[in-house]
């Protein structure tokens, strides 16, 4: 192919305007060209001879007649065995072994391979010769990890293929052939360990798109009791600075049920990254007994790294998360901020002096999100077997404030909504999710009709604690004192659960379902007491006594011992009259 | 021999457009004025047109000045010579010292690829109970002070650093007062600190343009230090003038803002600063103290609410005090599980109970009668603010400590605190213990 070459008229931040000749595509890869530096960058708005290109990097040094390279490609990610405990940034270059070339700092324009080219994987063929296959069916597989990673027919092939060459069992690296596949007007294509594929097209090789109906249990009592998230589904967690988003997330990456965590870490600090990064290798997964790192693979592209490659760390999270999909596997994608990704567009925007929206975001925020969350989903693969991408977000408001275009967008589209609260997270409450505020479409792990009954509780409560303010505690009757009281309680030794104790960071569903039954039994006890003071007394023992039940492991000696004294103490205040 | 340009085409506000070939982004130039030369740096370039923006301003500036570009970008000198020593926003000396050429660094660099971060773990005690007990300070932390213009947040800034240990304490001024710059100057002189410090101070009565750089020129000769393996602390104040000369040039430049005023890309502008903090996994370390003033006492305003966003936690100061709502240190659980094992229980449960105290403030005040409980609340809540919140107090993280158990002793029972019972068990001071101490 000829070489097609533009030259640079204007740079602005990095936003650049390149004259060229040949044809050019939209949102194609080119190279702005500068010395010895090749910066990477993308095509976003073509107007007659003028192309205008966001560059993935600092613009430093460009000049007005430096050339430009158009690729005549997509902005594409690698997909194949490796990817799996990797580190990448957002246009998914390994940190690590950018780090072992480049020391302490980024070196822009270096950019390296994804997956390791020169390691060997032992290939095993899953088809004959003679097979008739279609895009994203199995031609073989090959051991990564605790997983077996299917190799599949290249997504972009149309059609009915024939198997014209298999490669047999033996270790092969992601750039050897595997397979030679003809289709009946006779062309022919040959499949890798590897394919690439652009990260703004979703991956469609399958057979039928299912509705979420399974639970994804976080193991946070407060989401999986009462506002689930399902395998396939997607949520949302709002919250103004400092209320727990990424505390969340990074407790959901932990504990999550699923077979794959895909970490964006996007626009936000790099040390909550950091923390990831040299923690999970050392922690133990108790569903695989192996290291968590095993199945995680982290993209990172924090604040103060390239903005426009914000945008493009999503959709390479979101494009890999859809590839182990096709294998059969439930991929659970947290996104940390999603609205770094949405100011990042809206400087980009500003830049183009398109018309602003609501608060200067561009116009098509609300389609560009609905299309993401859209990406999330269970199907149906071509072999029956089935695979989700659950998708997660976190927004950051501007003060905090959920009248906003993005958390007003997200919210649209998601199926769960976890909105943070700072009047929690200042009384410490947390995870500082609001109970009466926050709502999720999927069914969780308890019996719905207990649920139900607490949410009344919790509602009743507000409503008498709000009354309380205008009549004060004398003029409320003993009765919704109690009821106030409950649900004090529910929320004190249920709903909030303390991230750093070992035992109370993570309710297994069972635990969850065990407690849960006992406490729903609590709170529709009626109680008795002589006067408030002795309710408040009561209440706040049988909170202690509650809370010291949550930090003991169940099974245990000390478990069913302080079980019994909640009984007990139950038993006691108990008006049956 | 660089080329010399003298036809200006546009002047407005800090930016001169040239038409001029061959010159690079960011490059820097050298105006002539009628009033000196002047650095600009270049911030557009469009069709043959280069946007500079000029560092002393655009006011004398004449449609023939001499316009020089350099071939570089904007560079600070660093050596051990700079310490003790005094400059302006941009660089050039402020005391009576030689100016300082040797070995240029560039400022604003790349970020640190987070592969070579470590995970912090050395606590920096500070003797005040709000930050050591509550929002424990951690070295490489990020974090501001978040204050109404009035508070004491310049000598709280100054107690921390000379009660840190650390090897260099850096001081990057933006807009300060020229009082408060001799205050500080003086405080360090007379604690014996100045010769392990470099200060780079923009004062109100200086270039706006100077006010952008200050930050960067400080973080970059703290970079260097910390990559030669040495602890820097690094102080900005006042973070709220820095964002608002980016909005005031970015208005200039007729960007369309996003949130009152303040350009889209304020949040970038202010991550690109504070993630310079850093701790090396086999260098040194960069903390950062930043000062951010509230206009109106409103965290939601862009600038606080950015801030907030972006850093580490904050402290939140307001009359006179660190408050324990609002304040946050999100690296304590990096290190309070390792100073103490009551730290964690005490540190949520005397602010949940000042919380209560709170409410039972506001029932006070609507009349309510009080019950048992609230007095208790009552009685609990004028101790914590008077032995605890009160910045007079300086006492070490542990004495702090087995100060809370004693205030929460003469007040409660241990099973109303909430606190886990193994606790209460092993710390709970038995009656005369509280006696003897009240
Ligand atoms: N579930 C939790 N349990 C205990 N502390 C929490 C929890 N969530 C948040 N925090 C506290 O709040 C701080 C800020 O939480 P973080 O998740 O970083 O907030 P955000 O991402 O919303 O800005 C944490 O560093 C921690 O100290
Ligand atoms: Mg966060």
């Amino acid at each position: 192919m000829s070489e097609n070459i533009g030259k640079i008229v204007g740079v602005n931040g990095n936003l650049i305007t390149v004259e060229f000749e040949k044809p050019v595509i939209q949102n194609e890869v080119a190279f702005a060209l500068s010395g010895d530096l090749r910066l990477k960058a993308e095509v976003i708005r073509l107007r007659g001879r003028y192309a205008e290109l966001q560059v993935f990097e600092d613009t430093t040094g460009l000049k007005e007649g430096d050339r430009v390279e158009f690729t005549g490609d997509l902005l594409a990610v690698e997909l194949g065995p490796g990817l799996l405990t990797q580190v990448f940034d957002g246009l998914q270059n390994p940190l690590p072994q950018l780090a072992e070339q480049c020391g302490f700092f980024l070196q822009r324009g270096k950019y390296l391979e994804a997956l390791p080219r020169d390691r060997e994987w032992l290939f095993t063929p899953k088809v004959r010769h003679g097979a008739r296959v279609t895009a994203g069916e199995a031609l073989g597989a090959v051991p990564e990890g605790i997983f077996e990673h299917r190799i599949m027919v290249p997504f972009g092939l149309r059609g009915a293929w024939t198997v014209e060459e298999i490669a047999a069992k033996g270790p092969r690296k992601v750039t050897d052939v595997v397979a030679r596949l003809k289709n009946e007007e006779g062309e022919t294509r040959e499949a890798r360990l590897m394919q690439t594929w652009p990260v703004k097209v979703p991956i469609r090789a399958y057979a039928e798109r299912l509705a979420p109906t399974q639970p994804l249990t976080t193991k946070i009592r407060i989401v999986d009791t009462l506002f689930p998230v399902a395998r396939g589904g997607t949520y949302c967690i709002p919250g103004p600075f400092g209320a727990g988003k990424t505390v969340l997330q990074q407790l959901t990456s932990r504990y999550a049920d699923v077979d794959i965590v895909i970490i964006a870490a996007c626009g936000e600090r790099a040390g909550e990254v950091v923390e990831t990064l040299r923690e999970f290798p050392e922690l133990t997964d108790p569903r695989t007994g192996k290291s968590l790192m095993e199945r995680t693979l982290i993209i990172c592209n924090t604040s103060s790294m390239p903005v426009a490659a914000r945008e493009a760390s999503v959709y390479t999270a979101v494009t890999i998360a859809e590839y182990y999909r096709q294998m059969g596997l439930h991929a659970l994608l947290l996104a940390d901020s999603t609205s770094r990704w949405a100011q990042a567009l809206r400087e980009m925007s500003g830049r183009l002096e398109e018309i602003p929206g609501e608060e200067a975001f561009p116009a098509y925020l609300e389609s560009v999100i609905a299309a993401f969350y859209e990406r999330g989903g269970v199907v149906k693969l071509k072999d029956g077997s089935t695979g989700s991408v659950t998708i997660g977000g976190t927004v950051s408001p501007a003060g905090g404030n959920f009248e906003e275009p993005v958390t007003q967008s997200t919210l649209k589209v998601v199926g769960a909504f976890h909105g943070l609260s700072r009047e929690r997270s200042d009384q410490r409450r947390y995870p500082a999710i609001h109970p009466l505020e926050s709502w999720s479409k999927y069914d969780g792990i308890v019996k719905r009709e207990q649920v139900e009954f607490a949410r009344r509780i919790l509602r009743q409560g507000n409503e008498i604690s709000q009354m309380m303010k205008v009549v004060g505690e004398e003029g409320t009757s003993i009765e919704d004192f109690v009821v106030y009281l409950k649900a004090e309680y529910l929320d004190a030794v249920y709903l909030q659960q303390d991230a750093f104790h070992e035992v109370d960071a993570a309710t297994p569903a069972e635990r969850q379902q065990y407690v849960f039954e006992r406490i729903h039994k609590i709170l529709k006890t009626p109680l008795a007491f002589e006067n408030k003071d002795a309710a408040r007394r009561f209440f706040q023992r049988l909170t202690q006594t509650t809370r010291d039940w949550n930090r003991v492991a169940q099974g245990t000696d000390e478990f069913q011992a302080l079980e019994q004294r909640i009984e007990k103490m139950i038993e006691e205040a108990a008006d049956y009259a | 021999m660089h080329k010399v340009y003298t036809h200006v085409e546009r002047i407005a506000g800090n930016v001169v457009t040239v038409r001029a070939t061959d010159v690079s982004y960011r490059e820097l130039a050298q105006i002539e004025t009628r009033y000196g030369t002047s650095l600009a740096q270049v911030i557009r370039l469009e069709g043959g047109r280069v946007d500079l923006q000029v560092f002393a301003g655009g006011r004398g500036i004449s449609t023939d000045a001499k316009v020089r570009f350099l071939r570089h970008t904007m560079q600070v000198p660093f050596s051990e010579s700079l310490l003790g020593r005094v400059f302006t926003g941009s660089g050039a000396p402020r005391d009576r010292g030689p100016s300082i050429h040797e070995n240029l660094i560039p400022i604003g660099g790349p970020s640190v690829n987070p592969a070579r971060r470590i995970i912090p773990r050395r606590m920096v005690r500070t003797g005040i109970p709000m930050i050591d007990v509550f929002n424990t300070l951690v070295e490489s932390q990020k974090l501001p002070v978040f204050s109404v213009a009035g508070e004491p947040y310049n000598p709280l800034l100054a107690r921390i650093a000379l009660q840190a240990e650390v090897d260099i304490i850096i001081l990057g001024g933006m807009g300060l007062k020229h009082d408060d710059y001799l205050f500080f100057r003086d405080l360090l002189e007379e604690q014996g600190a100045l010769s392990r410090s470099v200060l780079f101070i923009h004062t109100a009565a200086d270039p706006t343009v100077e006010c952008l750089l200050a930050p960067d020129i400080s973080l970059a000769v703290a970079e260097q230090f910390a990559l030669q393996g040495k602890r820097v602390l690094v102080l900005l104040t006042d973070m709220t003038n820095f964002a608002d000369a980016l909005k005031e040039i970015a208005i200039t430049m007729e960007q369309i803002p996003s949130n009152r005023g303040y350009p889209g890309d304020l949040y970038s502008q202010l991550a690109a600063r504070y993630e310079k903090a850093v701790d090396f996994d086999t260098a040194g370390s960069i903390t950062i103290l930043a000062v951010t003033t509230m206009p109106g006492d409103d965290v939601t305003h862009p600038v606080p609410d950015n801030t907030g966003y972006i850093t580490e936690g904050q402290f939140y100061l307001r009359n006179g005090r660190i408050e324990p709502f609002g304040s946050l240190s999100r690296l304590k659980q990096l290190v309070n599980s390792r100073t103490r094992e009551d730290h964690r229980g005490i540190m949520n449960t005397m602010v949940q109970l000042y919380a209560a105290f709170k409410e039972t403030l506001e029932k006070q005040s609507m009349g309510f009668r009080m019950s048992a409980w609230d007095s208790k609340l009552l009685k609990y809540g004028e101790r914590f603010e008077r032995e605890m919140m009160d910045l007079s107090v300086n006492i070490p993280l542990e004495k702090a400590l087995d100060l809370g158990w004693r205030i929460l002793a003469d007040c409660f029972d241990p099973e109303e605190t909430g606190l886990p019972t193994k606790l209460t068990q092993k710390f709970w001071p038995k009656r005369a213990d509280a006696g003897a101490a009240a």
